[in-house]
């Protein structure tokens, strides 16, 4: 038996510990917005956070989330007011959508941990996550503009 | 099998078919077009209690005028949109047209995907179908009309309620007013419309009173994509649904020889091992139960005529090729003999690989398999050829199989499959399980990768003379490549040519002014698969013929730009975006020194498009740092939606450009997943700048035109950066000369 939270939820699985942590939320938990993109952490499609930080869960053994905290794009904010959100919103970031799930909780990693993250910032903490799309210009923009947001709801 | 039974919660309007319409859809026939003497479209209507089974309760609760939008009571306007969503935006724009003529409130309107029925297919190609940069152009009047019809019934119900002239009536905003200014919701008015007898013709607004069409409108499918519950084929999933993962052979053409599922079958989970047509399919529980079975699967293989097959030799062959006539495509006045007599000449080879389409999200299908019927769930641009190849497979007549599409993680054209590979086979893998069944098979990013139907290779043989005053004499070029159409069902779009014109297209169009010109084919047969591949044909037709202007306007001694414009003087399309990108990008200023300015221009899809790219090599490592693209698609729809699919087919172009490619030794792809075929990074990606050309043209396309100009901009602009040429993609330097 594996004992960890989900997005606030205990959960209690009797699973293969060496099961990747991406299949247990998907196929287990049924929570499908951590996206399968490689299977080896070359894209940063299935990235989520455990104990707050960002990780490749498609190569992590879900025995590695044992006893912590995992938080997943549904548990991001309840009601899309994380500034990520409103930031991706405005800049109309998606295409197909597909790659944002891991976008957002790289980026939410990166804004937590410098809230006036620069170019070059942005550059390392995102170079993980491909879009095929295209949307980086875009990423990149929103990024800058939820720092904003954050500093202007700071600064009140 | 419906909807409501997915046991994922997260199923939402916005994805799926909701029960309401596919049950609607199934009893109504409710619309028909046909075309005019006129050339106009006329109208037929289905009015819900007249020859319907449907619910007292829908009658009341909903208005479905026709096939394309759907009110409700609660004030929500439902478009159903006949086109797949992968990311161009047609959740958006095609709604955007119907809301515009039904005067919607923006802020009630949503979207459904349309269910497999002949009423959704595509107006131009007579199926339902998502492709060719089209389904903007091909929905303008089918949305417009939709739209219009029912904001004139919504107003002849008002009209008859408050008992004046419809014609005293406007709308806005989701209601009716009269000439008092007295209101009516559209919610308020369902039921009334629902009785009314459709207008045979209907009034189109005039262009000057848009308030939507036009406008940088945010796309509807945003907010789902941001929290996880925009559902894509990997996500669907069903009570009692097994998964699948399929091993699949490691050369084309080869076929299972033996297999020994020994130990793989023992492996917790696994519920059957079976030999389907594709290969052997291991069926388990969960995906990864499947995966790790599969990895203990032994099969032995007959490798084929495809054993000992390398694209190093066949490249070669393609040089050889190339040396000798091909079949004509297009010849105008004397190109060999003009070569003779010219003052300067140069010849010069240009090489693009096999490529992958490399959806973010890979390839997979859902199947509900019963006696009598049949549901299939899957990202699907195809959804007619899609249907009628599963039911053909299952035994089952088409209308008896239903394909609900969902969100696609990319299609890129290969979704568009002609024999519906991915879904032929989940089909066969659930008649193995034995109906009924469901089950979902999934591929890996490596079976995605290395299960074929790429991009074709090519290679362009150009050769191009110079007068005496340096004006350009002649072009002779030769495409040798596989054909995409030849020996599919889609061969018919051929039309008879002794050519595929998906190989020449971009190449068979030159439109500079040169006197002599003849353009030639090679067709070759080379049994990997190969498909249509976002922008088709123009990903390489555009680098081989504007780098080979550009080395024309170096040998003429002339600047890049100036040399285009010269010969384009007879085509004002080409250089309204060729000037815009020039202007934008300040091409007459230097640039810092090691950087240089690259510049192309092309016409694809309906749409013209130019392109300055600004590149610097640093240690042989070339860096991209901003691309300028000026866009005339014609009359559009939404300049936002266009200027992300400009930045994205820029990326796109790009990263075919520097990084993909796609090589096989001995029988076998060398290539598994992104670490051995590349994207373009955030860390690589340019400073991308779009603009859009204000024009009252017919709309082209604008999911494809964007990806041509990127590769031969940045290879002139490496040009001028360096001195050195690149003439085979992905770029090194090493090999520029």
């Amino acid at each position: 038996m594996i004992d960890f939270s989900v997005n606030g939820k205990p959960v209690d699985l009797d699973v293969d510990p060496s099961t990747p942590l991406l299949w247990v939320i998907r196929d287990h938990l049924g929570l499908t917005g951590t996206k399968y993109g490689c299977g080896m952490a070359q894209c940063g499609a299935c990235t989520v956070h455990i104990d707050g930080e960002a990780v490749r869960s498609c190569v992590a053994p879900v025995s590695r989330a044992s006893g912590k905290a995992v938080i997943t794009i549904e548990g991001l904010s309840s009601d899309l007011s994380h500034a990520l959100q409103h930031a991706w919103i405005e800049e109309d970031v998606p295409q197909c959508g597909y790659c944002q799930s891991g976008q957002l909780m790289s980026a939410a990693v990166l804004l937590r941990e410098k809230p006036q993250p620069t170019d070059d910032d942005i550059d390392q903490a995102m170079t993980g996550n491909i879009c095929r799309c295209g949307t980086y210009p875009r990423i990149r923009r929103a990024i800058h503009r939820a720092a904003g947001m954050v500093a202007k709801a700071g600064a009140r | 099998m419906s909807t409501r039974h997915i046991s994922s919660d997260r199923i939402n309007s916005g994805s799926v078919p909701s029960e309401r319409v596919r049950r609607e859809v199934k009893r109504r026939d409710f619309l028909k077009f046909s075309l005019a003497a006129s050339g106009g479209l006329v109208i037929g209507f289905y009015f819900p209690g007249i020859g319907s089974e449907a619910s007292a309760q829908e009658s009341v609760n909903s208005f479905m005028p026709n096939a394309f939008v759907r009110i409700g009571t609660d004030e929500r306007v439902t478009v159903i949109v006949n086109h797949s969503e992968m990311g161009q935006g047609v959740y958006t724009s095609l709604p955007m047209l119907l809301a515009e003529e039904l005067d919607a409130d923006w802020s009630k309107v949503g979207f459904e995907s349309a269910p497999v029925d002949p009423k959704y297919n595509h107006p131009a190609f007579g199926m339902q179908m998502t492709g060719g940069s089209s389904s903007v152009w091909s929905g303008l009047e089918q949305f417009r009309q939709a739209g219009a019809a029912a904001r004139a019934m919504l107003v002849a119900a008002a009209a008859t309620r408050w008992n004046v002239d419809p014609a005293s009536c406007r709308t806005e905003s989701g209601a009716v007013f009269d000439s008092s200014s007295r209101k009516l919701s559209y919610g308020q008015l369902v039921a009334d419309a629902a009785k009314l007898t459709p207008p045979a013709h209907v009034q189109l607004k005039d262009p000057k009173t848009f308030k939507l069409i036009g406008k940088p409108i945010k796309r509807l499918d945003t907010s789902m994509k941001l929290n996880g519950q925009a559902v894509f084929g990997l996500d669907v999933k069903l009570p009692g649904m097994m998964t699948a993962v399929v091993a699949r052979p490691p050369i084309f053409g080869a076929t299972v020889k033996s297999f020994d599922d020994s130990k793989a079958r023992t492996m917790p989970g696994v519920r059957k091992i079976a030999q389907v047509p594709s290969g052997v399919a291991v069926i388990a529980d969960t995906f990864w139960q499947a995966k790790v079975a599969r990895g203990a699967l032994r099969v032995e293989w007959d490798e084929g005529a495809m054993r000992g097959f390398s694209t190093t030799q066949m490249m070669q062959d393609f040089r050889e090729r190339a040396k000798s006539p091909g079949v004509s495509v297009r010849k105008e006045g004397d190109a060999p003999t003009a070569l003779a007599n010219a003052t300067k000449k140069i010849q010069a080879v240009y090489e693009a690989p096999y490529l992958s389409h490399l959806m973010m999200e890979p390839l997979s299908c859902v199947v509900d398999l019963r006696q009598d019927s049949c549901e299939v769930w899957t990202g699907s641009q195809f959804q007619t050829v899609d249907r009628a190849n599963a039911a053909k497979i299952a035994g089952l007549p088409a209308e008896k199989v239903q394909l609900h599409t969902t969100f696609l993680g990319g299609g890129f054209g290969r979704r568009a499959n002609p024999q519906s590979d991915f879904v032929v086979e989940a089909v066969f893998v659930a008649k193995a399980i034995g109906a009924p069944s469901k089950v979902k098979v999934v591929w890996t990013r490596e079976d995605d990768m290395q299960g074929g139907w790429y991009r074709p290779a090519f290679l362009h043989s150009i050769e191009g003379g110079i007068d005496a005053t340096g004006n350009v004499v002649s072009w002779r070029s030769r495409s040798v490549g596989q054909s995409i159409m030849a020996g599919t069902s889609f061969e018919a779009m051929m039309q008879g040519k002794p050519y595929d014109p998906a190989s020449v297209e971009g190449i068979d169009d030159l439109p500079y002014s040169i006197p002599n010109i003849a353009v030639e084919s090679h067709q070759v047969n080379i049994k990997v698969p190969v498909q249509w591949l976002r922008s088709v044909g123009h990903s390489h037709t555009a680098f081989a013929v504007e780098s080979f202007i550009d080395e024309l306007a170096a040998v003429a001694q002339k600047d890049p730009y100036q040399f285009r414009r010269d010969l384009l003087l007879k085509q004002p399309r080409y250089l309204g975006v060729l000037d815009l990108a020039a202007q934008k990008s300040g091409w007459s200023k230097p640039l810092p020194k090691g950087m240089g300015r690259g510049i192309a221009v092309h016409f694809a899809f309906g749409s013209y498009l130019a392109h300055v790219a600004e590149v610097s090599v640093t240690d042989g490592k070339i860096k991209v740092h901003r691309m300028v693209c000026a866009v005339d698609c014609g009359q559009y729809v939404n300049p936002g939606i266009i200027a992300a699919q400009i930045e994205g087919g820029a990326i796109f172009g790009a990263s075919a450009a520097l990084f993909q490619e796609l090589t096989f030794e001995d029988g076998r792809l060398q290539q598994t997943n992104f670490h051995t075929f590349p994207v373009m990074r955030m860390n690589e990606c340019p400073e991308i700048e779009t603009y859009i050309v204000e024009s009252n043209e017919k709309s082209g396309g604008i999911g494809e035109p964007g990806v041509p100009c990127a590769a031969p901009a940045i290879a002139n602009a490496l040009f001028a950066a360096t001195g050195k040429r690149v003439r085979r993609m992905p770029f090194r330097l090493t090999e520029a000369v």
